[in-house]
């Protein structure tokens, strides 16, 4: 498995009343083609910005700085024509709610097949044929029929499978899925991320799944970058960390989940709330929250530091690695 | 709705979009039923407001001599049925509305129907011509306003936009009366024709299109340089209102989750504005022009006297000074009907551009 797409240090900042403020900062992972990666955190901690900076579609005022190459190129310096030939042709999106993600007013037919016939050229019976395979991949009844009905007369289950027929159409080498399941009922996303799964081995499809929802990243990823305050915390493999995690938000995370076996009373809240645009914390941007914070973490910004096989942790005390021990 | 197979939970794709032609069928009968019911409400409230309204019909149109000869005046009652209790009145009325009968006009002394006839025509191909004109240039401005938000051309149009809606229509129709036509001689500037020609021969009441359909080509065009003046004159202000909605609109799209999913696509920009966004924002946009149209009838009156224009707004006027009865009921009557046509036209246009709205 080659590297698809490499992030380095990447930075966004968004414009806001008091100045420009940093969403993203010094981010940096890698996707390997034809895996699933994970990158979890909090609401506010980034994950839709660095989506948003990858496919050119920051709000307008926000800026980037970093590198972001794929098979190759750097999008984060690409012109806006350029990007435009990468979106929906070899870079996908399926975002959160596909209830306000479909158009309403467009029939299917014209949301799966127009930026097929507009990147690869071709014309409408042969769109019109692929999305019908397209619809029967993603498990759509009566696919000709689909075709001419709008997203209003489909379930959200039912309109998710069809956003992502719709992000399939050129045959993207890389799928963002920003939270593709959050919306959905828990029966149905099960479903979904079967779905997403079957897809990623039949077509050898990167998926970067983006979600809050350690449960979902269990079920699907591969790799796991968890973020807080727009920075890495810790990311490897995802049996790594999630069963031995090094990162103290990790860890704080995954107590926070209830557990089948554990009832109501190992719920862990962690203390606090996520830091605001533009407020976060000096040094690492967990420490107000961290039970083992110390001096150095209020003044020295962590770098993720390799701890174990593939497996980095932005915690320099490191106060998980002796107690839990490491696999590596 | 009827002959529905249940909705079967997850699938449920288009059943009726199988048979569209049916269920716009069904759309438009049901709007024209509440059509015609309105049509009728508007001839009771104007026989209402004729009764209402102080003035005797006879002292109005009677000379002076007449008034004071009581079989004069009771000739005159009885000719016009005006001694018959209301409810029957209402009701000869309504009957003869509904062959189309208006009844004598008391001021031109001709049947109010053919008078209506010549003059209605005229206020709506100038109204037609002004809307056309304020749709299309002021939702492409107010496109390039919102896609520019807040840098120089957003500034400008707003200015301009701002202009259009203050500036009073009859101080526009003077300007642009005394340079572009009086002045400089650009445009023609008072009535529908060359003073030589003759009108084309009846079809429409539009002389432009029935020039068109009698293939007189300059009278056609004397008919068409004829109606520049005058409808620019209304589509200034038409135009900044547009201009406005048209903007404030088009930023309300452009922030949906479709609109980003539609550039995570990769289409051209064009594309996105002109398929995914313009076609929402219009459902906003036809409402506003729908009733900008009804006010560009109205309004029609200034711009139909400054510019010698023999329309509707301007039999209104004699037909009200006159108090002239049937006159005055008819142009209700006919503006009315007008009105509902243009929310009809609009209430069709949203089933058209919202597939949501036809299947509801």
């Amino acid at each position: 498995m080659g590297t698809l797409l490499e992030v380095e240090d990447l930075t966004v900042w968004l414009a806001t009343r008091n100045g420009p403020r940093k969403a993203v900062d010094g981010l940096s992972f890698r996707v390997d083609s034809g895996e699933v990666f994970g990158i979890a955190g909090e609401s506010g901690s980034g994950k839709t910005m660095t989506a948003m900076a990858l496919l050119g579609l920051l709000p307008h005022a926000a800026r980037t700085t970093g590198r972001a190459v794929f098979e190759g190129r750097d999008l984060l310096s690409m012109r806006p024509r350029e990007l435009r030939d990468v979106r929906g042709r070899s870079i996908a999106m399926v975002s959160q709610d596909p209830s306000t993600s479909l158009h309403p007013m467009l029939s299917i037919e014209t949301q799966v097949t127009e930026h097929m016939r507009h990147h690869l050229g071709i014309g409408k019976s042969e769109a019109r044929g692929r999305a019908v395979e397209l619809l029967s991949t993603v498990r759509i009844p009566d696919p000709e029929r689909a075709l001419r009905a709008h997203p209003a007369q489909f379930s959200g289950g039912m309109r998710q499978r069809i956003a992502i027929a719709v992000a399939l159409a050129c045959e993207p080498r890389l799928l963002l899925a920003d939270e593709p399941t959050t919306a959905l009922d828990v029966t149905v996303q099960a479903g979904i991320l079967r779905l997403l799964h079957r897809l990623r081995l039949e077509r050898d499809l990167a998926v970067v799944v983006i979600t809050h929802d350690l449960g979902v990243m269990s079920a699907v990823a591969d790799r796991i970058c968890v973020m807080y305050g727009g920075r890495t915390a810790e990311v490897g493999p995802r049996e790594t960390v999630l069963t031995h995690p090094r990162h103290p938000y990790t860890r704080g995370l995954l107590d926070a989940l209830p557990h089948p076996e554990g009832g109501a009373a190992t719920l862990r809240p962690i203390p606090g709330s996520p830091p605001s645009l533009g407020a976060v914390p000096e040094g690492c941007p967990f420490h107000p929250r961290c039970a083992f914070a110390v001096d150095s973490c209020r003044e020295e910004r962590p770098e993720p530091a390799l701890v174990g096989s593939d497996h980095r942790v932005a915690c320099p005390p490191d106060p998980l690695g002796d107690t839990l021990g490491d696999t590596a | 709705m009827s002959s529905a197979k249940p909705k079967s939970g997850t699938s449920g794709a288009g059943r009726r979009s199988a048979r569209p032609g049916g269920v716009l069928l069904r759309f438009l009968a049901r709007r024209l039923a509440a059509a015609l019911l309105l049509c009728v409400g508007i001839t009771l409230v104007a026989f209402t407001l004729t009764q209402l309204v102080p003035g005797d019909p006879a002292a109005a149109n009677l000379g002076q001599q007449a008034i004071g000869d009581p079989a004069a005046v009771a000739a005159f009652r009885a000719k016009y049925g005006l001694d018959q209790p209301l409810p029957v009145q209402y009701l000869t009325y309504i009957g003869n509305v509904a062959q189309g009968n208006l009844g004598m006009s008391q001021q031109s002394h001709r049947p109010v129907a053919e008078d209506l006839a010549e003059f209605v025509p005229a206020t709506i191909e100038l109204a037609l011509f002004a809307i056309v004109v304020s749709l299309v240039v002021g939702v492409a401005l107010g496109v390039v306003a919102a896609v520019n938000r807040d840098r120089w051309p957003d500034q400008v149009l707003r200015v301009v936009s701002l202009g259009g809606v203050s500036m009073p229509t009859f101080w526009v129709a003077l300007v642009a009366f005394y340079l572009l036509s009086f002045k400089f001689d650009l445009l023609p500037g008072t009535g529908r024709l060359d003073p030589v020609m003759s009108p084309p021969p009846y079809t429409t009441g539009f002389y432009s299109v029935d020039a068109a359909l009698a293939g007189q080509w300059d009278v056609m065009w004397s008919a068409l340089g004829h109606l520049v003046l005058p409808s620019m004159v209304l589509a200034v202000y038409t135009v900044g209102m547009l201009m406005r909605f048209s903007r404030a609109s088009v930023l309300e799209i452009l922030g949906n989750d479709y609109v980003r999913a539609a550039r995570a696509k990769g289409l051209p920009e064009r594309v996105v504005i002109v398929r995914h966004v313009l076609r929402p924002a219009m459902v906003a946009i036809i409402t506003v022009a729908g009733v900008a149209f009804g006010s560009l009838l109205s309004g029609a009156v200034l711009v139909e006297k400054i510019f010698s224009w023999p329309g509707v707004g301007q039999y209104a006027y004699r037909s009200a000074v006159n108090l002239d009865l049937p006159g005055i009921m008819g142009v209700s009557i006919v503006v009315a009907a007008v009105y509902i046509i243009i929310n009809l036209v609009v209430d069709l246009l949203y089933g058209v551009i919202d597939p949501r709205i036809r299947l509801s």
